[in-house]
């Protein structure tokens, strides 16, 4: 227990390092972002003008320190301000449009990812010596070089282009208004094969190496001849000895990875044209939307934070030493 | 920036490294690259983009910048690869772009490791209230998402040519390197070896240059490799959403262009296909060499088949004995 | 004998059978490595009878854990049974399958290993380990795998308490009673131990030593037991086998060897341990070291450190001879009685 408040206390911490770069990083670039922002908008009237100011803490009337603990407490309340480039629409409003999207394709394909990649990686080490271990890991090795994008582009090529049969723009058919039919729900998934497919394809290697890596050395491992001796079953001997002991590099190599992920998450929305909070990013980027994009900055750090202390509770959960370990 | 692969039990020698270890060490590092197979084609592939970067006009004949009038052309004899929206030469483009993508990879490799080196080791040596203040600033700069922190770093920033590429994606991706060489570094400073330094009483600085960091040599060149992969990968990720000079002769720019112009649904393969696979192959060469390295340290990750090397065992044994027998003779 | 059937209400314990529990022939393990293969274990030969106490020892890379491990079908590889017979009651376990071993497996014959840290999953209570044994053979009422559970830890002086305990959280010596513990859930008829006392203390030592000799008294198991402390194994076993370089180099009741050791290297063993109480002597060890296994010399392994070194040792084997109940691997004793 003591341990989750460690880390909780850590990510606040985060959280704060977070924000405070999202605050002096417009000020200590070069170039005014007030008349940036401005000059690319026609008709900003003075409430608006307001908005984009208090969204990036700017207040000339008073203290670096006063905008700066204003800033927190907007913040804190959710006033994330206007996005300059949907005509004002509040901050908080975009990300949550966007946020099931990200989270529903980015979330579950690396869930996914984790544990095929895993399993896989726990048979390859289990039949160590065979032919499959051989040629397993150049595979894997390869495909976690390769750029996210390309991969994209080329299921895009594959599947799209020259055999027709997949969608490779947006997240459902164009002009489709979303609701929770069934047919709504098949297009989705439809439209989310292509790029799931290319982020599992890149994602999945770096976990088959690892676990297969780590189970390896367990297995050479004396509780897991104690196990043989005793005359457990194969397969309880790899699942709930080996790959159990195994799998916490993996777990806490997740918290690692998730920076690839959301780089991989960006990516992708981009070339599919995903509806989600990366390709938001992108825009906001493309439009100098800075409230925007300090928002979606925000609350991306916020869920790779959530993720890692899940991880970690995870963690805690499955190994025993970290829980009574001072 | 790839998931870092962690592997268990990196090498770890009793004691210092002497010069004469260091020249074998090096006849060992050659042969393990030609019998490791992994390693070989790394190497092969690495040693032909770097060719390729530093010799472009064996390669290619047009100069990449070039516009021409034959805008959106398929490959042709004239133009193997096809053009590009501008007219410019697709394949003379590629060719020449291997140089700015292995100066980015190279420079990022090495600044990112020796960055990392300098904090994580002082970190470690330092220890107290100088490890937890260093030790804070790693960890939330490793958790901070780096991708999304580059794309609006790079927004804030007129236009990102190499140079600002370069700082930008050191600056952001030490942290890890960082944490690992703090993590080894701790566990060799109670080393014999060490505390034989400390007490013939050596200064920290020269312990640190001297004894420390060649010890740490294998996780330095891994470390070196990962950000170099980490450099291409990231990159050319930041060139593709077009947040890189767009007027730089790269591959990631050239991608940029292809996707704008919507190479994919024109039919022009060829410059889509082309530069995103060279990305991919120097990837593979860096990951490739790094895992082999791995293998090389740690023998039970290698993947040799049961009957593999009950073959090599018994032809290492029929050898022995002939030997036995020739000289018992 | 009747004690350990009595207790059996939940039919866990084996019954003690007659005859030679174990009896290898000619066992041989190799190391198939990439450089060459190593013999780790080479022909060796001995009997272990119901309720003995069997120590083996010997100086570190002599074998004694690969015998162990190949004894109870345990090898990892790249070691492999080369050759050889392992008999549990006339069946031979090397021919066994994964399966048909899965029964044997700790019912008749359990292992107790060095470290308990070790060898105990990290990621388990104590008690759930002793549950996946119970388990693997059949037994599925929560009521009796709980109340056996109990009972070992009882019998080796821990409070069921630690039923719930991580292995962590246990001292080092309650580790290793633990470890006992589970190896006595079956009462199986043989425990093979490997050196399970060397993680200890001296004190912690002699404490479980004690405890395995009172457990042995009461329910008649036969232990293997390999150590490379002889003092430790001189007050506890019945008969001790020295082994060096992979093969047996004498074997027989343990008095009798530390009274009048036969085979020089035997001699030299007992000359490096001196005793607490006896007279001061000058400490003499054994120059030299072991032979390299992946070429192994053609004739006496020994032969390069011998005091007693005869030419005719360098070019031929020696074969075992049976001397006063003692089998000796020596030349020195090829005439005084018969070869094995």
């Amino acid at each position: 227990m003591r341990f989750i408040i460690r880390r909780a206390g850590f990510f606040v911490l985060t959280l704060w390092a977070a924000l405070s770069l999202n605050f002096f990083l417009p000020r200590i670039m070069p170039g005014n972002p007030i008349n940036n922002i401005i000059s690319k908008l026609h008709n900003v009237t003075p409430a608006q003008e307001l908005a984009i100011e208090r969204s990036l803490g700017i207040d000339n009337k008073a203290s670096i320190w006063h905008q700066y603990v204003t800033y927190f407490a907007n913040t804190a309340q959710g006033k994330l301000g206007l996005s300059v480039a949907n005509g004002g629409e509040p901050v908080s409003e975009l990300i949550r449009q966007g946020l099931p999207w990200t989270l529903g394709l980015i979330g579950i394909t690396t869930i996914l990812a984790f544990i095929i990649g895993t399993a896989i990686g726990a048979i390859a080490a289990w039949r160590r010596g065979s032919r499959l271990d051989s040629a397993l890991p150049p595979l894997f090795v390869f495909t976690t070089a390769i750029p996210f994008f390309w991969v994209g582009m080329m299921l895009i090529l594959i599947f799209s282009s020259v055999l027709g049969i997949l969608p490779s723009y947006g997240a459902y058919p164009l002009g489709v208004t979303p609701s929770f039919s069934l047919a709504f729900i098949g297009q989705v998934l439809e439209y989310a094969i292509l790029p799931a497919l290319t982020l599992l394809i890149t994602s999945i290697g770096g976990w088959v190496l690892t676990m297969r890596n780590t189970m390896v050395t367990t297995l050479t491992e004396d509780y897991v001849r104690m196990a043989r001796a005793k005359g457990l079953s194969s397969s309880k001997i790899m699942v709930t000895v080996a790959a159990r002991n195994a799998i916490l590099p993996n777990l806490t190599g997740f918290a690692m990875s998730l920076g690839f992920v959301v780089s991989g998450a960006i990516l992708v929305e981009y070339v599919f044209n995903y509806p989600g909070l990366g390709n938001m990013l992108l825009t906001a980027v493309n439009n100098v939307d800075y409230p925007l994009m300090q928002g979606l900055f925000l609350i991306i750090t916020i869920c790779v934070l959530v993720a890692i202390l899940l991880s970690d509770i995870a963690t805690a959960i499955l190994d025993p030493r970290t829980r009574t370990a001072s | 920036m790839a998931i870092p692969v962690t592997t268990t039990g990196l090498p770890q020698p009793a004691q210092g490294v002497s010069g004469a270890q260091r020249r074998s060490a090096l006849n060992r590092i050659t042969k393990a690259i030609r019998t490791n197979r992994k390693a070989t084609i790394g190497v092969v592939l690495m040693a032909i983009f770097i060719f390729v970067a530093f010799f472009p006009g064996l390669f290619a004949h047009q100069n990449p910048d070039t516009a021409t009038t034959q805008v959106f052309a398929h490959p042709s004899a004239a133009h193997w690869l096809g053009t590009d929206n501008l007219g410019r030469d697709v394949y003379a483009q590629v060719i020449d772009g291997t140089r700015n993508v292995l100066i980015l990879a190279l420079s990022v490799g090495i600044l990112t490791t020796a960055v990392a080196m300098l904090i994580g080791v002082a970190a470690a040596y330092l220890g107290g209230l100088w490890d937890g203040v260093l030790n804070f600033i790693t960890d939330v700069l490793l958790v901070i998402p780096i991708f999304p922190l580059l794309i609006i770093i790079a927004a804030y920033l007129p236009s990102a040519g190499n140079d600002v590429l370069i700082l930008v994606l050191t600056f952001t991706g030490w942290s890890y390197t960082a944490r690992q060489l703090r993590s080894q570094a701790q566990s060799l400073r109670n080393r014999d070896f060490l505390l034989a330094a400390r007490v013939r009483g050596e200064r920290p600085i020269y312990i640190i240059v001297v004894e420390i960091l060649p010890t740490m040599t294998s996780l330095l060149l891994a470390s070196f490799l990962n950000n170099a992969l980490y450099a291409v990968l990231a990159g050319s990720g930041l060139q593709f959403i077009g947040l890189g000079n767009a007027n730089n002769v790269s591959w990631g720019t050239t991608l940029y262009w292809a996707q704008q112009n919507n190479a994919l649904g024109s039919g022009l393969y060829a410059w889509a296909i082309v530069p995103g696979a060279c990305i991919a192959l120097l990837g593979a060469a860096f990951a490739f060499i790094n895992y082999a390295f791995d293998e090389i340290g740690n023998p039970a990750l290698r993947p040799l088949t049961a009957a593999k090397v009950r073959k090599a065992a018994e032809a290492s044994t029929k050898r022995r004995l002939a030997d036995h027998g020739a000289r018992a003779r | 004998m009747a004690h350990a059937l009595a207790d059996d209400q939940y039919g866990l314990a084996s019954p003690i059978r007659p005859g030679p529990v174990l009896e290898i022939r000619d066992l041989s393990v190799e190391y198939v490595l990439e450089s060459g293969i190593v013999g780790a274990v080479e022909n060796v030969s001995f009997d272990v009878a119901p309720g003995e106490f069997l120590a083996i020892v010997g100086e570190s890379g002599c074998g004694k854990s690969t015998l162990l491990f190949g004894i109870a079908q345990l090898l990892n590889p790249p070691a492999e049974i080369s050759g050889g017979t392992v008999a549990f009651h006339g069946r031979n376990l090397v021919q066994l399958t994964e399966r048909e071993l899965a029964a044997v497996r700790w019912r008749d014959m359990s292992v107790v290993m060095q470290s308990a840290m070790n060898a105990l999953n990290p990621v388990q209570s104590v008690g759930a380990q002793f549950r996946d044994a119970m388990r693997a053979h059949g037994k599925t009422s929560k009521a009796e795998i709980h109340e056996r559970s109990v009972e070992v830890l009882k019998m080796v002086g821990i409070d069921p308490v630690h039923l719930k305990s991580y292995p962590h959280q246990l001292s080092g010596g309650m580790r290793q009673r633990s470890m006992i513990a589970m190896a006595m859930l079956f009462t199986p008829e043989l425990i093979i131990m490997d050196e399970p006392t060397s993680a200890l203390d001296v004190v912690a030592q002699r404490s479980l030593m004690a405890q395995i000799k009172d457990l042995q008294r009461e329910y008649h198991f036969a232990v293997i037991f390999v150590t490379h402390d002889m003092s430790l194994v001189r007050h506890f076993s019945d008969r001790l086998m020295v082994m060096y370089a992979g093969q047996v180099s004498e074997v027989g009741p343990t008095q009798k060897l530390f009274d009048h050791p036969h085979h020089p290297y035997t001699v030299g063993l007992m000359e490096a341990f001196p005793s607490i109480r006896g007279p001061r002597v000058q400490l003499t060890g054994i120059p030299g070291s072991p032979p390299d296994l992946a070429r192994p010399p053609a004739g006496c392994r020994f032969s390069a450190r011998c005091p007693k070194v005869m030419p005719r040792c360098e070019t031929d084997p020696p074969p075992e001879y049976e001397v006063d109940e003692t089998s000796v691997r020596c030349f020195l004793y090829e005439d005084a009685g018969g070869s094995q």
